[in-house]
């Protein structure tokens, strides 16, 4: 390189050492802050407080464990929402899927089929449903509003067959304690959100799958012809996502000691709502579990708060609705 | 001198961390042709987006016709008579040529219906007056760039325009389509209409304008009446130093043995019975118009579209290739033709994006991805390439547009490839990028790397390829032998009837 050459490499190094260094210099708090879900984290605190000033009750242990399992049914549904919001799909058909893995997991066990195998089963009707999704999103081109808003009316309306509106009883007692029992003193579905969460995370961030995924949402085609097999992908992310929502299926049975024929409906919102106040781009390429449970959380503590201050259910509806926008208004603002 | 229709005086513009311009003085004359020079970055885009109202200058001021010109955005300046053609054409690409040309514009009757007919009318004097043929109900979006163009140049028409600029207008160009435009614009100025043409090649540049301006740096550092200009000169006011050669020359001749057999390819939508040879360490140029085939033979041969018929043998030995992970692994990369929505993930990072293609060798346990060998290997790239960013953590989407493009060939060399397809590989890079993309083909080719090189740049065709083919109709129409090589030759052969 020539001597000009070199003396311009050498200015442009100084200056990114010194931004480095101002970025090492920088307070634990103002690092803290450089992260996406501060933001949302520090509304959560937020919210909390105020709900706390307004109801009281809300910090009781009783209460927050209540909570805890209500977010923790939200946020599992929600990862497997997220890994397919981050390719720009969307999956409508989560609560329905919800509801179907539910009442086949009863059957099975109703029928006195083992536990283990009963709860597989369940599992197994989710990823089903999740692989036709993928199947035709991916080789058939259907957009995946389509596919999954056929999927939300079919799954649902096999439940309704299949019970014909009954709910489904004799569960057995041992396998009530998933949904209703609780471990070092945090309810086992919290245990369960956690579990999947590090293990989804772990996906997302640390492997070759993960980088595949958000690279689909930042550009497909750029994927495509960077030799990624972007169908098969996909098809997998659907099937992901059936497998989150037959999970929390699966733990509802257990939690209402029945399976119930509407059990989900309405979910598919609830999950997209979470991801969205989590900080995830419907167009796809960012978002984050963390986000995600944020997401969920902000949104149990709000519906919880209302109920404790005996403020109308209807009310409840009405403020989510908001919520979710403000959200994506704020996200807009911040990336102005 | 009369008075010109715009003037700019001491125009300074400054984004986050960078002075994209430092008292630019600009002025042209009513019917005067000016082109715009400058590497990327050098502020031309910066400059046209100030003069149409995309930007508001940070301070100076403008003068059109003398008279003090106060422009807040597009809509202001298209009612001056000022009107910008951008790179990459903002039209709606689902609405016919018709709703395009009167969009928010449209003509109504008396009793408020839109007027179609009178619209068609006027749309068909104006491109008559073109000189195009330009079907008016069908989506604009399914006709050439070139149509696109006149499409929009025709818009530019009837607002009346006084100003017309263009920014890169030829870079999705054909070399015939080119000149239809070139025809155009001397229209234009017979007109009385102010042309502003930006562009990289320099040929174009001497044939089409009256006078130069070039920019570097933010700066406005110099200015060539078009007559007496010389390319020398002309580069090294761009560049800020002299460049002897623009071509590297190859220090090794292909070899004769055959890497690459193409066997009776054909395939959708319009490429039929091509077979060629490629050689070890060879450079063949694919030469053609837009539309000729080349584009889309290149995806047959990396897999990425399906043959319908075709046989493709490396080192003599049939292999299948119907997925681009399939080509790479046999080792053939394929770069393409628009590197922002094809090659990068423009979000994500440098680093991420270097190693897009190679997650297999980079995969551990649980299909862990290696950071550590993954930043390795980025950053040998980056310090091979010399790619100017801030860090491998930088997002690819702020790199100037060669450093993009070294990203990309970045990530394909990542690949190791044996037989490495080149779409367009210079398209919309500033000199500079494009002299140090030429010496890194000729230096691979030498290393014994084979090379398609598809270019709508003849000057670089000829001077890269060992052998050109020219296609035609998605047939191969000519194979020209290195002593063979010329634009008369390629562009002979193209036209042939």
């Amino acid at each position: 390189m020539k001597e000009g050459g070199a003396g311009a490499t050498g200015t442009v190094f100084l200056k990114f050492k010194e931004a480095t260094m101002a970025r090492e210099q920088k307070s634990f708090v103002a690092k803290l802050f450089s992260y996406r879900e501060s933001a949302i984290f520090l509304a959560l605190i937020l919210l909390m407080a105020a709900v706390t000033i307004f109801a009281p009750n809300f910090m009781s242990g009783s209460n927050l464990y209540l909570v805890s399992r209500q977010i923790s049914f939200v946020a599992i549904v929600a990862y497997g929402e997220l890994f397919v919001i981050l390719t720009g799909g969307i999956d409508l058909s989560v609560g329905s899927i919800m509801g179907l893995s539910g009442v086949i997991s009863a059957l099975a066990m109703a029928s006195q089929l083992p536990i283990w195998l009963s709860v597989l089963l369940g599992l197994l009707t989710g990823i089903a449903c999740g692989l036709l999704n993928g199947l035709l999103i991916s080789y058939v081109r259907i957009a995946p509003f389509i596919v999954t808003l056929g999927m939300l009316s079919f799954a649902r309306g096999i439940i309704l067959i299949i019970t014909k509106g009954w709910p489904v009883t004799n569960i057995p007692k041992p396998f009530l304690a998933v949904g209703q029992g609780d471990l070092l003193a945090l309810p086992i579905p919290v245990w369960v959100m956690i579990v999947l969460g590090v293990a989804a995370h772990f996906v997302l961030s640390k492997t070759t799958f993960g980088r595949r995924t958000y690279a689909i949402g930042g550009n497909e085609q750029a994927t495509f012809l960077s030799g990624i097999n972007v169908k098969k992908i996909k098809v997998f992310l659907y099937m992901v996502s059936g497998a989150m929502a037959a999970v929390v299926g699966i733990i509802l049975v257990a939690r209402f000691n029945s399976a119930q024929a509407d059990t989900g409906s309405g979910w598919e919102l609830d999950a997209i709502a979470a991801a969205v106040i989590g900080g995830t781009s419907l167009s796809g390429g960012s978002g984050s579990i963390l986000g995600v449970i944020i997401g969920a959380a902000i949104m149990g503590v709000i519906r919880n708060g209302l109920v404790l201050m005996r403020v109308s259910a209807y009310w409840q509806t009405a403020v989510i609705g908001v919520i979710i926008v403000l959200a994506a208004v704020l996200d807009r603002l911040k990336n102005k | 001198m009369a008075e010109p229709l715009l003037q700019l005086n001491r125009i300074c513009k400054s984004f986050p961390g960078v002075r994209a311009l430092d008292d630019v003085d600009f002025s042209i004359q009513e019917g005067e042709v000016v082109g715009l020079l400058g590497e990327n970055g050098a502020g031309k885009s910066t400059l046209v987006k100030i003069i149409s109202g995309v930007y508001m200058p940070d301070s100076g001021d403008m003068l059109w016709r003398g008279n003090k010109l106060n422009i807040k955005s597009i809509m202001d300046a298209q009612e001056r008579g000022i009107t910008i053609i951008f790179q990459e054409l903002n039209n709606c690409p689902n609405l016919s040529a018709l709703e395009n040309l009167f969009l928010g514009r449209e003509i109504h009757s008396k009793a408020g219906m839109v007027d179609f007919r009178t619209m068609k009318k006027k749309a068909e004097e104006i491109f008559s007056y073109l000189g195009v043929q330009i079907p008016l109900n069908i989506p604009v979006g399914k006709l050439s760039i070139a149509l696109q163009q006149m499409v929009e140049i025709g818009k530019a028409l009837l607002t009346k325009a006084k100003l017309i600029i263009m920014d890169e207008p030829t870079s999705s160009l054909t070399e015939r389509e080119t000149q239809k435009l070139f025809q155009i614009i001397k229209e234009l100025k017979a007109q009385n209409i102010t042309v502003i043409f930006i562009s990289h090649k320099l040929e174009e540049v001497f044939e089409v304008t009256d006078r130069l301006v070039v920019l570097r740096d933010g700066r406005r550092v110099g200015e060539l009446e078009t007559k007496s200009a010389t390319r020398d000169a002309l580069v090294s006011l761009m560049v800020g130093r002299e460049i002897h050669s623009f071509f590297s020359s190859r220090t090794k001749a292909a070899e004769t043995d055959v890497l690459l057999k193409i066997e009776d390819f054909s395939g959708p939508p319009n490429v039929s019975g091509v077979s060629f040879d490629l050689h070890r360490g060879e450079i063949l140029g694919l030469a053609g118009l837009i539309g000729a085939g080349r584009t889309e033979l290149a995806l047959l041969m990396f897999g990425a579209e399906q043959k319908t018929s075709g046989r493709i043998f490396l080192q003599r030995k049939e292999i299948q290739v119907r997925s681009p992970w399939q080509a790479i692994e046999n080792g053939i990369a394929y770069l393409s033709e628009d590197r922002k929505t094809k090659s990068l993930i423009l979000p994500m990072m440098v680093r991420e994006n270097i190693t897009m293609s190679i997650h297999s060798t980079l995969s551990g346990f649980l299909g862990t991805l290696n950071r550590k060998k993954e930043r390795e290997i980025a950053d040998s790239f980056v310090r091979l390439l010399e790619i100017k960013t801030s860090g491998l953590e930088q997002v690819v989407n702020n790199l100037s547009g060669g450093n993009q493009q070294k990203v990309v060939i970045a990530k394909w060399l990542a690949t190791k490839p044996s037989i490495l397809i080149l779409d367009e590989p210079t398209r919309g890079i500033d000199v500079h990028a494009k002299a140090e993309i030429h010496k890194l083909i000729t230096d691979l080719a030498d290393k014994g790397t084979s090379i398609i090189l598809i270019s709508s740049e003849l000057p670089e065709v000829v001077a890269l390829s060992d052998r050109v083919l020219v296609m035609h109709e998605g047939k191969i129409r000519k194979v020209l032998d290195k002593p063979e090589i010329s634009q008369e030759n390629i562009m002979g052969a193209v036209f042939a009837s």
